[in-house]
């Protein structure tokens, strides 16, 4: 087995576009679900509406720049709509729209009568020519040390994805250390004696939900322009699953843990990947029982398990704090 | 209280008008299923006193203080403060108009800090709007709030943990926090409920002494309180519930008396210390 070659493919997926947007993603997960304490399952749609409303707007002869403003307005006005009637009631009726709406809405836009906008199961492609056009590098030259190396295309979205997650770890850390942070806070703690000291619970909850969904919205943008295509089929429900297992790996409720989850996550994930495409090409008998369609489900399986030792040994996360999840709720 | 006082020639008798009332209901209903838990024909709270609100368990004394503060809404009746219709009006919205309630079960939110439980009670900060959030500006009156939430803190000698999380707190100290957090709002009408459940008995003379002090600094306290010896202590005016009505009311001296109240009420209590 080549260790050195699976510890360089792990660390090229772990530094990549796709890591970062699921560090984008999952900072605007922990704003809702780790400090206002919303539970959105469904936050696979706010990046999918995100994407589509870049793409569509592309193909539709407008300018990318419009797009990424459209779609950034879609996915809070998506927000929107799933907070005005849930957001009053009990924090499980989110739960059940949210799971709900992300997969209705994934079906809407692959069913053939959206066609016209989204041109069904075959997604949009090739929307994001104008956003490469400003690459500065030379897009197959290659960089980096040794075989750790990346294309200038790859590079160009990995240094613009990275650049925003920084930008949305800064803004919430600002608004977190801010009255309305606290605020946010309390409703997570309780939302009654927030409402008995004169705040408008209603109205937080769908700040947060709306701008937490605009953060999803930008990570949606990134992962269609790395890929330069929208699928539907790209939505499903285990992404909203695994930025969960994000949030709470890095510590909900930490500036800093939507990013450090993201990195150890994909880390573990692609290292424990390529281990498993060497050990079929090596081990025969390995080979024969992990086809690779087994080996996908092999590795979620293996999520699973991690995220059952860490709930015994940290359930706060990585950098949540301990102090903070040994007070009990009462 | 002396004779002088404005009280003094009010009737006791239940729904009686008050000189100078800052809360009226009138009419108010509220029933869960085919339980009425409360049915009030009239009742005022007059300004400046400590109005205590007694009655057995399940008179309906917490509903009561969940419908006047917003938390719940009646199937009929209405209410003023300061003669300001409340009908409709959301519970955050009357908590801003200066009536400020507590819970019987305290809530505390318990993974902030003291510091921050006071100080997310504060009115007008523009760094709670997302705007003035981003762009900053909240610094002084961050510190402003800070001092009078210290002040506060002092008074109710919880200062040397203004830095814990207020989870960590003994359940007496996070009543206190509670109360001190309500009164971080600058409150015209304060609503305590059971304030003194599961406090320990050192703790109860300074949570009394704290409430008579809110009333001599002018504001208007409603408090629910199950120990007769306190209510008389502390009361300027007692307001009896039983099963959702207002059965009696009047100055402590003269409830401790009436017949009904001894029936409903109290009668259990000493009957059975009497047995
Ligand atoms: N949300 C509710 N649903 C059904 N019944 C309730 C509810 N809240 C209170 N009740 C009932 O209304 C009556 C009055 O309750 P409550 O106001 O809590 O009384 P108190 O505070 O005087 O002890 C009780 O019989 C109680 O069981
Ligand atoms: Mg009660």
């Amino acid at each position: 087995m080549d260790w050195g070659s699976i510890f360089i493919d792990g660390i090229l997926a772990t530094i990549g576009p796709v890591t970062a947007a699921y560090a984008i993603s999952a900072i605007g997960l922990n704003l809702q679900f780790g400090y206002a304490g919303l539970l959105n399952f469904g936050h696979v749609a706010f990046m999918l509406v995100g994407a589509y409303g870049m793409a569509i707007t592309v193909d539709f002869g407008g300018p990318l720049w419009l797009g990424i403003i459209i779609g950034i307005l879609v996915a809070m006005l998506l927000g929107f709509l799933l907070g005005l009637p849930t957001l009053r009631l009990r924090a499980d009726y989110l739960a059940i729209t949210t799971i709900a709406a992300a997969e209705a809405i994934r079906l809407v836009v692959r069913s053939s009568w959206a066609e016209p906008l989204t041109n069904g199961v075959f997604g949009i492609q090739g929307f994001a020519d104008s956003f490469f056009s400003l690459n500065p590098f030379p897009p197959a030259e290659l960089y980096g040390i040794g075989s750790l190396v990346v294309t200038g295309r790859k590079l160009w979205v990995m240094i613009v994805g990275w650049t925003i997650a920084a930008l949305f770890v800064f803004v919430v850390h600002r608004l977190m250390k801010s009255p309305w942070g606290r605020v946010i806070k309390a409703i997570r703690e309780d939302e009654d004696a927030t409402t008995s000291l004169g705040k408008n619970v209603f109205a937080y909850k769908l700040q947060a939900l709306m701008i937490g969904g605009a953060i999803g919205g930008v990570a949606g943008m990134i992962l269609a322009i790395d890929q330069q295509n929208v699928t539907p089929d790209a939505y499903l429900p285990q992404i909203t699953f695994i930025l969960y297992v994000i949030v709470i790996l890095g510590g909900a409720g930490t500036i800093l843990g939507p990013i450090v989850g993201a990195v150890v996550f994909q880390f573990l994930f692609f290292t424990i990947d390529a281990l498993m495409v060497n050990a079929q090409a090596d081990i025969g008998w390995v080979g024969d029982l992990l086809t690779p369609a087994a080996a996908g489900q092999v590795k979620l399986v293996l999520v699973g398990l991690g995220m059952m030792v860490l709930m015994v040994f940290r359930p706060q996360g990585i950098l949540g704090s301990r102090e903070e999840a040994l007070i009990d709720e009462r | 209280m002396s004779d002088s006082h404005p009280m003094a020639d009010v009737a006791p008798e239940p729904g009686v008008r008050k000189p100078d009332p800052v809360l009226v209901a009138n009419n108010l209903q509220r029933s869960f299923g085919g339980l009425q838990a409360v049915d009030i024909d009239h009742l005022e709270v007059q300004r400046h006193t400590v109005t205590s609100l007694i009655g057995p368990n399940g008179a309906g004394k917490t509903t009561l203080f969940n419908l006047l503060t917003g938390f719940d809404t009646p199937d009929f009746g209405e209410w003023h403060l300061n003669g300001g219709p409340l009908v409709g009006i959301a519970a955050f919205q009357v908590a801003r108009r200066g009536m400020v309630r507590t819970f019987q079960l305290t809530r505390s939110l318990a993974r902030l800090t003291v510091m921050d439980n006071m100080l997310v009670a504060a009115k007008d900060n523009k760094g709670e709007g997302l705007w003035g959030a981003l762009t900053g500006g909240w610094h002084a009156t961050e510190q402003a709030n800070e001092d009078r939430a210290t002040e506060l803190l002092e008074r109710f000698g919880l200062e040397h943990m203004a830095n814990e999380f207020a989870g960590g707190l003994s359940g007496g100290q996070r009543k206190l926090l509670e109360m001190a957090r309500a009164l971080m709002m600058n409150p015209e009408v304060v609503m305590l409920d059971e304030p003194m459940a599961g406090v320990n008995p050192a703790l109860t003379q300074s949570l009394l002494t704290h409430i008579t002090g809110l009333r001599d600094a002018g504001k208007t306290v409603v408090f629910v309180e199950h120990d007769m010896d306190v209510v008389q202590e502390i009361s300027d005016w007692v307001v009896v519930m039983a099963e959702g009505r207002v059965i009696a009311e009047g100055p402590p001296e003269a409830i401790a008396k009436n017949r009904a109240v001894i029936d409903a009420y109290l009668g259990e209590h000493h009957g059975e210390a009497a047995t």
